[in-house]
């Protein structure tokens, strides 16, 4: 990463939403084009994603999904290591959840087992981002390559488990049975209800809370600890590490099974959440988008909690724009997020030179007072 | 009026300055890296600039070759105006630069560095045809020996940093910037690289020498300039000046250059080395055989050129590394390559190391300072509680440690990359110091640092030796090996000439066994 000169607020703030306002400004042109009132759809789709009932809760599910793989980009990223596996991960997490739910359950206690699952969930993840972490560390084989691969695999393994021995009797799709004896996470609904509030029907669950644990503690792990410590030497300086005697292919392995376990985690709210069976495709490129995610959220829990919402209200609002205009499709609502995720993503240091120029020569205007 | 006749008479004779500099300025932030600066360079000189490091010389030379653009000033390449956009600007007007590090690739031949850039259109093999008669006869016009189908990465330092001269005067270079030359070479090569850099001069090359050295300046320039803090301090003939009155301006104070320090008192052994190895993973032994014991309360030096085992020592000695061959033992624990040691371990049998390399590996450069201080350390029950760490305790601690240690800006949340060099190098110290050592090993103390931290650096290590402090110094300056140890070994091609008490030897025969002649036949030599 290259050293920003600027204040570290235009860094953390001003770059980002200026980014975003681009992306939304090419976007609007875009739908004016096709004959759609920029500014109608944009109300449409804020409308959709915070106002109509349930829409926030939609908003807070997918956001939920995206703080777990964005976490486990950002996480890999102090160690100068690119976790793009994250779709893998999710996906082992899922199965992970299956195995524990579907062999523990009715056995043990209802909220045992959905621990254990939760756990699961964390150490399949952890097993698909260490294999890649060790071929790193022991073999130089590059965290990117391995990583791709290691999607590729778990989607296959994934279509042979649940067309195979997972399948569920007498039906045709690949798919297990639902989880029984009451193993999943509540939503959030279902508990308003019963306390009497009505907020309309979503996805969203306790997974949520989770999410915004799990954060909490990576800014414990990456600040605050030993551990978090010597992750972020050895991402900055290998060569520092080693005089330190942190043993960098130690770190490597470490952070990338921390750094798959929060990707799988990512099942709790899909498997766990809503589905209460194990699918396949269920991480429909969420793993992917966490990339985007830690890059806009700049490697921080907080920055990408924002991030994650931001991307939650463009899932959940891009569908409502997809169901109220003909013109605008579902594609089209794909072409906005590619295009937030190509400024803030991609282009993401692209105002920097020019924020600098501005920036610098503003306190070169105010050093002659100070002499 | 007077303007213009001056005009017409610049137009009309050659100006007799190179290089001139009129009132450059430049600002990083709030950081004033030049102020106000002007130079004038005559054609055909060696032309020395020093200065401490963060004195603005580096700033001032990529302003020179187009790397940085001032933010105002003018500057004048044979008394007219030139605007540098990019290096290439520069070189076009025949300005070259040779970086302190080198800017080469590694794999190449000599030849293909040298014309890397400029290598013509399609068809390499012509372009490289023409060139080497090119360089054939820079070579001989200016003595600069170099095997031009040799791969870089096999030569040695002296050798790249001809390749760097030649790839500049190939360019066409009239003036030739030469960064920190001498900083990588043995005392050999720095005499050759004078003699090639007298041979520019007798053929008319202007050359613009950056150096904190005082003695390289006394020997080469013609004139030189001093800077100090951002501001050119003093432009004079160095025919007229001392080295004394040169380091007054650099510091602003005086400074003894060479201290003499008295001998320790020495105590038990403290650590000692049986036979060490190491091949690395070339095959090639890097270090043979090391035998020598280390006592409290005694420095010893290590002398050598660079590059003959001595990083290994400090390698294996710090737990890096584990030898290949051999042992070493600390307080009856042995150490070998099965009895694996780690820094960790070292640390805990109170064995600190400054390393060679502050950049790489003494600090982490993005780092606060506050966290640079504390790498390796990180798990000190002072820092934290458990599996966390205090960042307020570590702050506290690390201000305390800079207020020790004079490290400046006292702020412990500064980036260490940010720190000059002598500051960053008392970071380390400081570090390596404040865990109270039984031994330290310490590895180029002072390289790249400015006067004022040298004597600070120095001072300190002689407190730690008198405190019973068993020391172990590599250094390449053997004026600071001569200063400071109480014995010296002297390593050549990773084996060790001999070990000799300062009292008893003279920087001759250091220097004969410097170049691979062991202690008795170089007593016998003397007699």
């Amino acid at each position: 990463m290259q050293a920003s000169r600027l204040p570290r607020y235009v860094d953390i703030c001003v770059i980002p939403i200026l980014n975003l306002l681009t992306a939304l400004f090419v976007a609007g042109i875009i739908i004016a084009i096709i004959g759609e009132n920029p500014f109608t759809a944009l109300s449409v789709m804020l409308k959709g994603a915070f106002v109509y009932k349930g829409g926030l809760g939609y908003t807070l599910f997918y956001t939920t999904n995206f703080i777990f793989t964005g976490l486990a980009v950002a996480v890999a990223f102090h160690a100068m290591l690119f976790n793009i596996g994250g779709e893998g991960q999710a996906a082992m997490g899922g199965l992970g959840i299956g195995l524990v739910a579907l062999s523990l359950g009715g056995i043990l206690p209802v909220l045992v087992v959905i621990a254990l699952a939760i756990l699961g969930s964390a150490l399949f993840g952890a097993i698909w981002g260490f294999i890649p972490g060790y071929l790193q560390a022991k073999r130089g084989s590059h965290i990117v390559i391995t990583t791709i691969m290691f999607n590729f695999i778990a989607s296959a393994i994934m279509v042979w488990l649940l067309a195979g021995m997972l399948m569920a009797p007498n039906q045709m799709s690949p798919e297990t049975i639902s989880f029984q004896n009451g193993v999943m996470l509540w939503q959030f609904h279902d508990i308003l209800n019963r306390l009497g509030f009505d907020i309309g029907r979503s996805p969203l669950n306790l997974s949520f809370v989770l999410a915004l644990i799990c954060c909490f503690l990576v800014w414990l792990l990456i600040w605050r600890t030993h551990l978090g410590y010597r992750i972020r030497a050895t991402g900055f300086s290998p060569k520092a590490s080693t005089y330190a005697g942190y043993q960098p292919e130690t770190i490597i392995i470490i952070t990338m099974a921390i750094s798959g376990a929060l990707a799988g985690m990512m099942a709790v709210n899909e498997i766990l959440g809503v589905q209460h069976r194990v699918i396949l495709n269920f991480t429909s490129g969420y793993g992917f988008t966490g990339i985007a995610v830690a890059l806009m959220g700049r490697n921080h829990p907080l920055g990408i909690i924002f991030a994650s919402l931001l991307f939650g209200a463009l899932f959940q609002g891009g569908a409502e724009l997809d169901f109220e205009f003909q013109t605008i499709t579902r594609d089209m609502v794909v072409m906005i997020q590619g295009l937030i995720i190509l400024f803030s993503g991609a282009l993401a240091y692209m105002f920097n030179p020019m924020l600098e120029k501005l920036f610098l020569n503003e306190e070169r205007l105010k050093e002659p007072n100070n002499d | 009026m007077k303007k213009k006749i001056l005009e017409q008479k610049n137009g009309g004779q050659k100006s007799p300055f190179a290089v001139s500099l009129k009132s450059i300025c430049k600002s990083f932030g709030p950081v004033r890296a030049n102020d106000e600066i002007c130079l004038n360079v005559s054609s055909g000189t060696i032309h020395g600039i020093i200065g401490e490091n963060g004195a603005g010389k580096s700033t001032l030379m990529s302003i020179l070759y187009g790397f940085y653009q001032p933010d105002s000033g003018d500057i004048q390449v044979d008394g007219k105006a030139a605007i540098f956009k990019q290096p290439s600007d520069a070189i076009r007007l025949g300005i070259g630069m040779v970086h302190q590090h080198f800017m080469l690739v590694p794999n190449f031949t000599a030849l293909e560095n040298i014309i890397l850039g400029s290598e013509g259109k399609m068809g390499l093999k012509n372009g490289l045809q023409n060139a080497k008669l090119k360089l054939e006869e820079l070579k001989s016009t200016y003595g600069l020996e170099v095997d031009l189908d040799n791969v870089t990465e096999d030569l040695p330092v002296g050798i790249q940093q001809r390749i760097e001269i030649l790839k500049a005067l190939y360019r066409g270079a009239r003036v030739l910037i030469l960064d920190e030359p001498t900083g990588v070479l043995t005392p050999q090569e720095t005499d050759q690289l004078f003699e090639i850099l007298l041979a520019l001069k007798s053929e008319g090359v202007t050359i613009l020498l950056i150096t904190h050295k005082l003695h390289e300046i006394m020997a080469i320039t013609d004139e030189v300039s001093v800077m100090r803090q951002g501001k050119m301090v003093a432009n004079t003939l160095t025919k007229k000046t001392s080295p004394e009155w040169l380091a007054e301006q650099m510091v602003g104070r005086s400074v003894l250059v060479n201290t003499k320090y008295e001998s320790g008192k020495v105590g038990s052994v403290a650590l000692s080395a049986d036979g060490i190895g190491v091949t690395d993973k070339r095959g090639f032994d890097s270090l043979k055989n090391a035998t020598f014991e280390l006592r409290s309360g005694e420095i010893l030096g290590i002398a050598g050129i660079a590059g003959n085992g001595q990083s290994e020592l400090l390698s294996v000695l710090s737990g890096i590394t584990p030898p290949s061959r051999g042992n070493f033992r600390i307080n009856d624990k042995i150490f070998d390559s099965k009895n694996h040691c780690s820094p960790g371990l070292m640390r805990e049998l109170g064995l600190s190391h400054v390393p060679e390399d502050r950049h790489a590996e003494g600090l982490v450069l993005p780092f606060q300072a506050f966290e640079s201080v504390i790498l390796g350390y990180e798990k000190n029950p002072s820092f934290g509680t458990g599996f966390f760490t205090k960042p307020e305790q570590i702050q506290a601690h690390c201000a305390r440690l800079q207020d020790s240690f004079d490290v400046r800006p006292q702020n412990p949340t500064l980036i260490s990359s940010q720190f000059s060099g002598g500051n960053q190098q008392k970071l380390v110290l400081s570090r390596e110091i404040s865990s109270a050592p039984k031994i330290l090993l310490v590895g180029q103390p002072t390289r790249g640092v400015d006067i004022g931290a040298i004597e600070f650096i120095h001072k300190t290590l002689i407190k730690m030796r008198d405190s019973g402090c068993a020391i172990l110094l590599v250094s390449v300056e053997l004026e600071e090996i001569l200063s400071l140890s109480d014995r010296i070994l002297v390593m050549n091609s990773g084996e060790i000439m001999g070990i000799v008490s300062k009292a008893n030897t003279t920087k001759a025969m250091l220097g004969k066994m410097m170049a691979g002649i062991p202690l008795e036949k170089a007593i016998e030599e003397k007699n």
